[in-house]
């Protein structure tokens, strides 16, 4: 059967991107529905974006407090979703066998990560709408020439937490994945560089700060999006980030 | 099919971090238009074998082949023809039954009729209920039914009667009959004998992650040397009477006070050993039964071998 052969793996490349959109669809409407997801998502990084606008923490950032708050809001975003709800959900869904349940339908285990990495990435393109739209309402005035280089790095932000978020959802109990991944979203917006530069870190934590992905997406977002400055260094830490974790996520993640 | 299949779990840290070997060699075959039954107690080994014939674990040892592939690792063609119902279900607790099962359907070529599916497990009748809030027996039939979604040539059912009311029993053993008969090859798990014997066309019984009966369930309780299958006298009688001397193949013993059971009995000269005993004793037994030898006798007996040997 000639013709069937050779329509085959057309057929079947269609069919694993028809599935893998589906599954994503599934789980962006799944994180878009749960309530407390919405508050990580999108009500604490409003808050936080008010915060920072109508207070002076940031002003020696930039001359405008709005324009030093959002580049820092949406790096918090790509934390929030990509890494705390991406990760939580995870950790739950194997706890009660849907990982392994649906990695025995066609989908299959990579159907079900292609479809988790297309969730994250909708759903952070929304929190961008939401953020960016509430920032540009408040006075924002993003530097025209580092926009590229924003969703470059907010891709590859994505990428590095959701590769972090699937290893800590794959090695622990979700009870713990739920502890760690929202503990580390409070420290990492807090001193990691997400809303503040990572040269407000103390300066014995300086070494490490400069070295973390959360340090590099913030710091980066705010090089761009204030000055339109790209940073190589920034994507290189980031890309090293999403080698790493994913690597080890390959290697360690326990789908039971 | 399975041959020789060797699983390790561990490393266990009470074994000083060594590997446990949880299947010790199991083979198995199951063919389209039967029922296949992997029967054994907790703990035998029963779901890790069907984790390796899904391909969810990759064995230590011996070959899977499902439908003539590797399992491990397959293409979306050779998994959109086998359909599986995990033990702890694997449903999204958030999630109403019927958009799961539409979703699930959604990745398969040529799914089932899923209304007809939906209806036949009376799924509609928590249709509004999150998965989360569904009792047992309601959580098993939306598992069924998610295995039947995508209409599979292969179905790995494990345990699939556990938590399930006498109606919505019946109902899934007519649905398994069916598919039977449609030419599905079914694999069910379970620990319940008298499920095993109502639904199997071929029993395997595994103990310890090692095969140790295999039959239909015709020639698993009938005895190895001879024609006719022996059966079971029980009845009831005055209790701690003293027990005859019987012919060797018979074996008579009070299970519980004044509740006896005569095991082996072929021919009527067996009976008449019972009725001598009985004229002798001046007892007229009442509740009598004769039954043939079930599955639980089979597995009852090779239970006993194996804690013997050991």
């Amino acid at each position: 059967m000639p013709t069937s052969m050779q329509a085959a793996p057309a057929a079947n490349a269609q069919g694993t991107l028809r599935r893998i959109l589906l599954q994503g669809r599934y789980e962006t409407l799944g994180m878009i529905s749960n309530g407390e997801q919405l508050v990580v998502a999108v009500v604490l990084p409003l808050m936080a974006l008010l915060g920072l606008v109508f207070t002076d923490l940031l002003k020696d950032v930039a001359a405008n407090p709005i324009d030093a708050a959002a580049p820092g809001v949406l790096a918090l975003c790509v934390v929030s979703t990509a890494f705390t709800g991406q990760g939580i959900a995870t950790g739950f869904d194997r706890r009660y066998g849907v990982l392994r349940f649906l990695s025995t339908t066609p989908l299959g285990r990579a159907g079900l990560i292609y479809g988790k990495v297309m969730a994250v990435l909708v759903v952070l393109f929304l929190q961008v709408l939401v953020i960016g739209g509430t920032a540009l309402l408040l006075g924002w005035r993003p530097a025209p020439a580092g926009i590229g280089w924003a969703i470059a790095l907010l891709v590859l932000g994505a990428a590095a937490f959701t590769a972090l978020g699937l290893l800590v959802a794959g090695t622990v109990r979700p009870e713990a994945t739920l502890a760690i991944t929202n503990l580390a979203w409070v420290l990492l917006a807090a001193v990691g560089g997400i809303l503040f530069p990572s040269t407000r870190a103390p300066a014995y934590l300086q070494p490490i700060v400069d070295l973390l992905p959360s340090a590099a997406l913030g710091d980066s977002l705010r090089a761009a999006l204030i000055t339109g400055t790209g940073s190589v260094s920034g994507i290189l830490i980031l890309l090293a980030w999403t080698i790493i974790a994913g690597f080890a996520a390959t290697r360690w993640f326990k789908w039971n | 099919m399975i041959e020789d299949l060797l699983k390790d779990f561990g490393p266990v840290p009470a074994l000083d971090g060594r590997m446990m070997r949880v299947l010790h060699g199991i083979s198995l075959k199951a063919d389209a238009g039967s029922v296949t039954t992997i029967l054994g107690s907790n703990g035998a080994g029963k779901s890790t074998t069907l984790a390796c014939a899904q391909g969810l674990l990759r064995p230590n040892g011996g070959t899977v082949r499902l439908l003539g592939e590797d399992p491990y690792g397959a293409s979306p063609a050779l998994r959109s023809r086998v359909g599986v119902m995990l033990q702890d279900g694997g449903l999204p607790p958030s999630l109403r039954p019927i958009p799961l099962l539409r979703h699930v359907a959604s990745f398969y070529r040529r799914p089932a009729d899923l209304d007809a599916l939906i209806e036949r497990l009376g799924i509609n009748e928590f249709a509004t209920t999150s998965i989360r809030r569904l009792s047992g027996g309601q959580k098993q039939r939306v598992a069924l039914a998610s295995a039947l979604a995508g209409n599979p040539d292969v179905v790995f059912l494990d345990e699939p009667s556990a938590g399930l009311d006498p109606q919505s029993r019946q109902v899934v053993f007519e649905l398994i009959g069916e598919l039977r008969e449609a030419g599905m090859c079914i694999v069910l798990t379970t620990h319940l004998m008298e499920d095993a014997q109502k639904l199997s066309d071929y029993v395997y019984i595994i103990d310890d992650g090692r095969n140790v009966a295999q039959g239909t369930v015709s020639e698993l309780t009938a005895h190895a040397a001879h024609e006719t299958p022996a059966q079971a006298v029980t009845f009831t009688a005055r209790a701690a009477m003293m027990l005859p001397a019987l012919p060797e193949h018979l074996t008579l013993a009070e299970a519980s006070p004044g509740h006896y059971r005569l095991d082996g009995v072929r021919s009527p000269g067996d009976l008449a050993e019972l009725t001598t005993w009985w004229t002798r004793e001046g007892v007229l037994p009442h509740a009598l039964t004769m039954q043939p030898r079930t599955l639980e006798d089979v597995f009852l007996e090779i239970a006993d071998k194996g804690n013997n040997a050991n």
